[in-house]
C-alpha cells in the first residue's frame, strides 16, 4: 500500500444516492482469481452503452476525470455486496478518496484496508462539493480534515488505526500477528470452544 | 452496569484483546465460511506470504456463487460443457486451494453443498453465540440464531485464515420490535421488505440490528434466516435474533451441533445469550405487521419498495429517484400490480429453503406458469433439494411447468449462465434489485416466494392473496 499523507485534486462528482457494488463492479466480473485488471471493469454498464461505446456525458468518462484523485458521490455510497473488486477498481482508476455523507459500512472497511480514503462529511459540505465540480480541495489524512478553496477547514473522522496504517502505507495484519500470543491465549483459556 | 443484550454478549465473549483509542479490538471469530468467489485473492496473499490457514477446522467451505445450476457429476469431465470458463477456472482454484491447504470442501457430490448461508445453518454448524463470518454480505442471516454473522472483504478474509482473528471496533445497537399476527399470503420477506422500506437502505448503518417481539418469537428458523439476510440491506453491519425453544429444537441432531453432554451444556449456555430486561439500545424501531399487505420493490434498491395493491410513489424532483423508476420503466403513481413479467426467480440465500419451496409449491399446485415466463426454481442447497423431492415439491413445479434446478446462487446475481436478458423484468424472491445485478439492462423486483409465483401464474406481478 502507498503511504497517503494528503491529496490535493479537483474532483469528480458522481451525484447519485445509493450507488452500489454492483454499478461499481458487476457480479459477472468477480470470476476472476487475481486483483490485477478489475479497473477495466469499473462502473462499467454505466461507462459503456450497450454496443461498447463509451457514455460522454457519464462523470468518469470525462478527460480530465483520470488525473483527478477524489470522488464525492452520492449519499449511501458503496452499499451492498462484501466485494473488495470494488475499492480494488475504483484505486486502479487513480482515485484515492472517496467523499461522500456516507458511506455503506463493509465498503469503508475494505477501502481502508487497500489505501482509499474514505470521507464522511456533513450534509451541507456534502451537497457544496455536489454543487462545484470544478474546485480543486485537499482530503489532509494527517489532519483528518477536507481543506475547501476558501481555506474553510471540515473535520472528518477515520478509524485511528487504519489511519496510523494509510498514513504509513502498511496493512492491519502486522497488528494482527503481533498478537498471536494473546489470542492463543484466549482460545486455551476461553469456557466453551466452537 | 446496566443489563447487557444479545450482541454485548457476543461481543464481550469474543474480544481477545480490548479496543483502545489508538487500536480496534482483536475480536475472535468461531466460523469462517468461504466460497469461491471472494477467496482466491486471499489464498494468493497466504502463498505469496508464506502463511498458513491457521485454523482450517474453524473454515466451512463450499461452491456456490459462480457454479452453474445444471447437474455436474463430475468436475473434470461436464464442468466445461455446462459452465462459463471464467467462472468453472475459479472452481477449480477453490478445489486446488482448498486441497493445498488442508480445508475440507463441500464439493459437487457432496450432499451439501449449496449457498453458504443455507449449509451453515442445516449441518448445525451455526450456532448461538458464535461469531461467523464470510466475503459475503449476507452473512447477516446466521444471525438468525442468536450468533453474529456479517460480510467482509477479502484482506479481511485473509486476516481470518492466517489468525483467526479481526480488528474491530465495536458497533452500535438497534432493536427492531415486531408485532402483531401476519396475515394469510403475507410472510418473512414480506416484514423485512417493509422494514426496509421504512428505514431506508442506510436505516442501520453502523448498527448491529436485534429483531425482538412476538411476530419475530412466532417465525421458525427458516422465517428468521429471511429476516437476518437482508439486515444488509438497511445498510446494518448484522443482525440477531435471540435463540429460544425453536433455536434449539431447529438445531437438535444436526451433524455439526453438540452432541450427548456437550448438547446439554451447550444449550444451557445459549439460553443465557438473549438481551437482559434492562438492556438498552442505541436506536430502537416499531413496526406493527399486523396488516401488512406483500410487498414488491418498484426500483433500484431494496428500499424503493410498496405494498402491492399501492401505487409507486411520485419522484417529485429527486433525481436518483427518477434514475431509478426510468430504469425499471415503471410509471409513478401507478401500482405495480399487473406488470407484464418475464422471468420468475424462487431461491438465494433470502428464499430456497423448504419454507420457501412449500410456500412456492402450494400457489403453484394444480396450475400452470403462463406462458410468457420462464419460472426457475433453485434450491439453497443438495439436502434442500432431496428434500424437497422426498416430499413431492419439484413434482408439482415441473407439473406448472417451472424449471427445478441445481443448488446454487444463480440467477440473485448473474455470475455463470443464470442471467435476465436486456430489458427482461424478473419476479424474484432475492434480496437485491440493483441495476443488472440479474444481468445486463435486467429489471428486478423483489418479493416474498408466494407473491412470485402467483405472479409466475398470472404473467404479471399480481397478489398471492388471490390465490390462496
Amino acid at each position: 500500500m502507498e503511504k497517503i499523507t494528503q491529496l490535493t485534486s479537483k474532483t469528480i462528482i458522481l451525484a447519485i444516492d445509493d450507488v452500489d457494488t454492483d454499478q461499481i463492479v458487476p457480479a459477472r466480473f468477480l470470476t476472476t482469481i487475481q486483483r490485477e485488471g478489475i479497473g477495466e471493469s469499473l462502473f462499467i454498464d454505466w461507462r459503456f452503452d450497450k454496443d461498447g461505446n463509451e457514455i460522454a456525458s457519464f462523470p468518469l468518462n470525462a478527460p480530465e476525470a483520470k488525473d483527478r484523485k477524489i470522488l464525492v458521490a452520492g449519499r449511501n455510497f458503496g452499499c451492498g455486496s462484501s466485494r473488495e473488486h470494488a475499492p480494488w477498481a475504483i484505486y486502479d482508476f487513480g482515485i484515492r478518496a472517496v467523499i461522500s455523507s456516507e458511506i455503506a459500512d463493509i465498503f469503508r472497511n475494505n477501502s481502508l484496508n487497500n489505501g482509499l480514503v474514505p470521507v464522511v462529511v456533513d450534509t451541507e459540505t456534502h451537497q457544496w462539493l455536489l454543487n462545484n465540480p470544478e474546485v480543486e480541495i485537499t482530503v489532509d489524512v494527517e489532519a483528518c480534515e477536507v481543506r475547501l478553496p476558501d481555506g474553510k477547514a471540515i473535520p472528518f473522522q477515520i478509524e485511528p488505526f487504519a489511519r496510523h496504517c494509510i498514513l504509513e502505507g502498511v496493512d492491519q495484519m502486522g497488528f494482527l500477528l503481533q498478537n498471536l500470543e494473546n489470542i492463543k491465549a484466549f482460545e486455551k483459556n476461553r469456557s466453551w470452544q466452537p | 452496569m446496566g443489563g447487557q443484550s444479545l450482541f454485548e454478549k457476543v461481543w464481550n465473549d469474543h474480544v481477545v484483546v480490548p479496543e483502545t483509542e489508538d487500536t480496534p479490538a482483536v475480536f475472535y471469530i468461531d466460523l469462517h465460511i468461504i466460497h469461491e468467489v471472494t477467496t482466491p485473492q486471499a489464498f494468493n496473499m497466504l502463498r505469496d506470504t508464506g502463511m498458513k490457514v491457521r485454523r482450517p477446522d474453524l473454515v466451512l467451505a463450499t461452491m456456490d456463487h459462480s457454479t452453474p445450476t445444471v447437474p455436474i457429476t463430475n468436475l473434470e469431465e461436464s464442468l466445461d460443457a455446462v459452465s462459463d470458463p471464467e467462472p468453472a477456472n475459479q472452481i477449480r482454484a477453490m478445489v486446488k486451494n482448498c486441497d493445498e491447504f488442508g480445508i475440507k470442501l463441500h464439493g459437487f457430490g457432496d450432499a451439501h453443498r449449496g449457498i453458504v448461508h443455507v449449509i451453515g445453518p442445516e449441518i448445525g454448524a451455526t450456532q448461538p453465540g458464535k461469531t461467523i463470518v464470510c466475503g459475503d454480505s449476507h452473512s447477516s442471516t446466521h444471525g438468525a440464531f442468536g450468533a453474529m454473522g456479517f460480510g467482509i472483504g477479502a484482506t479481511m478474509v485473509g486476516h481470518v485464515m492466517a489468525t483467526q482473528c479481526l480488528l474491530l471496533r465495536k458497533p452500535k445497537s438497534m432493536a427492531v420490535n415486531i408485532t402483531g399476527k401476519l396475515k394469510l399470503g403475507v410472510s418473512a420477506k414480506d416484514i423485512i421488505l417493509a422494514l426496509i422500506g421504512k428505514i431506508g437502505v442506510d436505516g442501520g448503518t453502523g448498527h448491529v440490528i436485534e429483531y425482538r417481539g412476538e411476530t419475530i418469537h412466532d417465525l421458525n428458523m427458516e422465517e428468521r434466516m429471511t429476516i437476518c439476510n437482508m439486515s444488509i440491506e438497511a445498510g446494518a453491519r448484522a443482525g440477531m435474533i435471540a435463540p429460544d425453544t425453536t433455536t434449539i429444537e431447529y438445531l437438535r441432531g444436526r451433524e455439526e451441533a453438540p452432541q450427548g453432554a456437550a448438547w446439554d451444556t451447550a444449550v444451557e449456555r445459549w439460553l443465557t445469550l438473549p438481551s437482559d430486561p434492562d438492556a438498552t439500545f442505541d436506536k430502537e424501531v416499531n413496526l406493527d405487521v399486523s396488516e401488512l399487505e406483500p410487498q414488491v420493490t418498484y426500483g433500484t434498491n431494496p428500499g424503493m419498495v410498496v405494498p402491492i395493491s399501492k401505487p409507486v410513489p411520485n419522484p417529485g424532483d429527486n433525481m436518483s429517484f427518477k434514475k431509478s423508476i426510468n430504469y425499471m420503466q415503471v410509471e409513478a403513481d401507478k401500482p405495480m400490480l399487473g406488470t407484464k413479467v418475464d422471468v420468475v426467480f424462487v431461491g438465494s440465500c433470502t428464499n430456497s429453503r423448504m419454507t420457501d419451496l412449500r410456500n412456492t409449491a402450494k400457489i403453484l399446485k394444480g396450475r400452470k406458469v403462463a406462458d410468457n415466463v420462464r419460472m426457475m426454481i433453485v434450491p439453497g442447497s443438495e439436502a434442500v433439494k432431496q428434500k424437497a423431492e422426498a416430499e413431492g415439491l419439484h413434482e408439482i413445479f415441473t407439473a406448472a411447468g417451472a424449471d427445478w434446478r441445481e443448488a446454487g446462487c444463480s440467477m440473485c446475481l448473474g455470475m455463470n449462465s443464470d442471467k435476465l436478458g436486456k430489458g427482461q423484468l424478473c419476479v424474484s424472491t432475492s434480496n437485491r434489485n440493483f441495476e443488472g445485478r440479474q444481468g445486463p439492462g435486467g429489471r428486478t423486483v423483489l418479493a416474498s416466494p408466494q407473491t412470485a409465483a402467483a405472479s409466475a401464474i398470472a404473467g404479471v406481478i399480481a397478489d398471492p392473496r388471490d390465490l390462496i
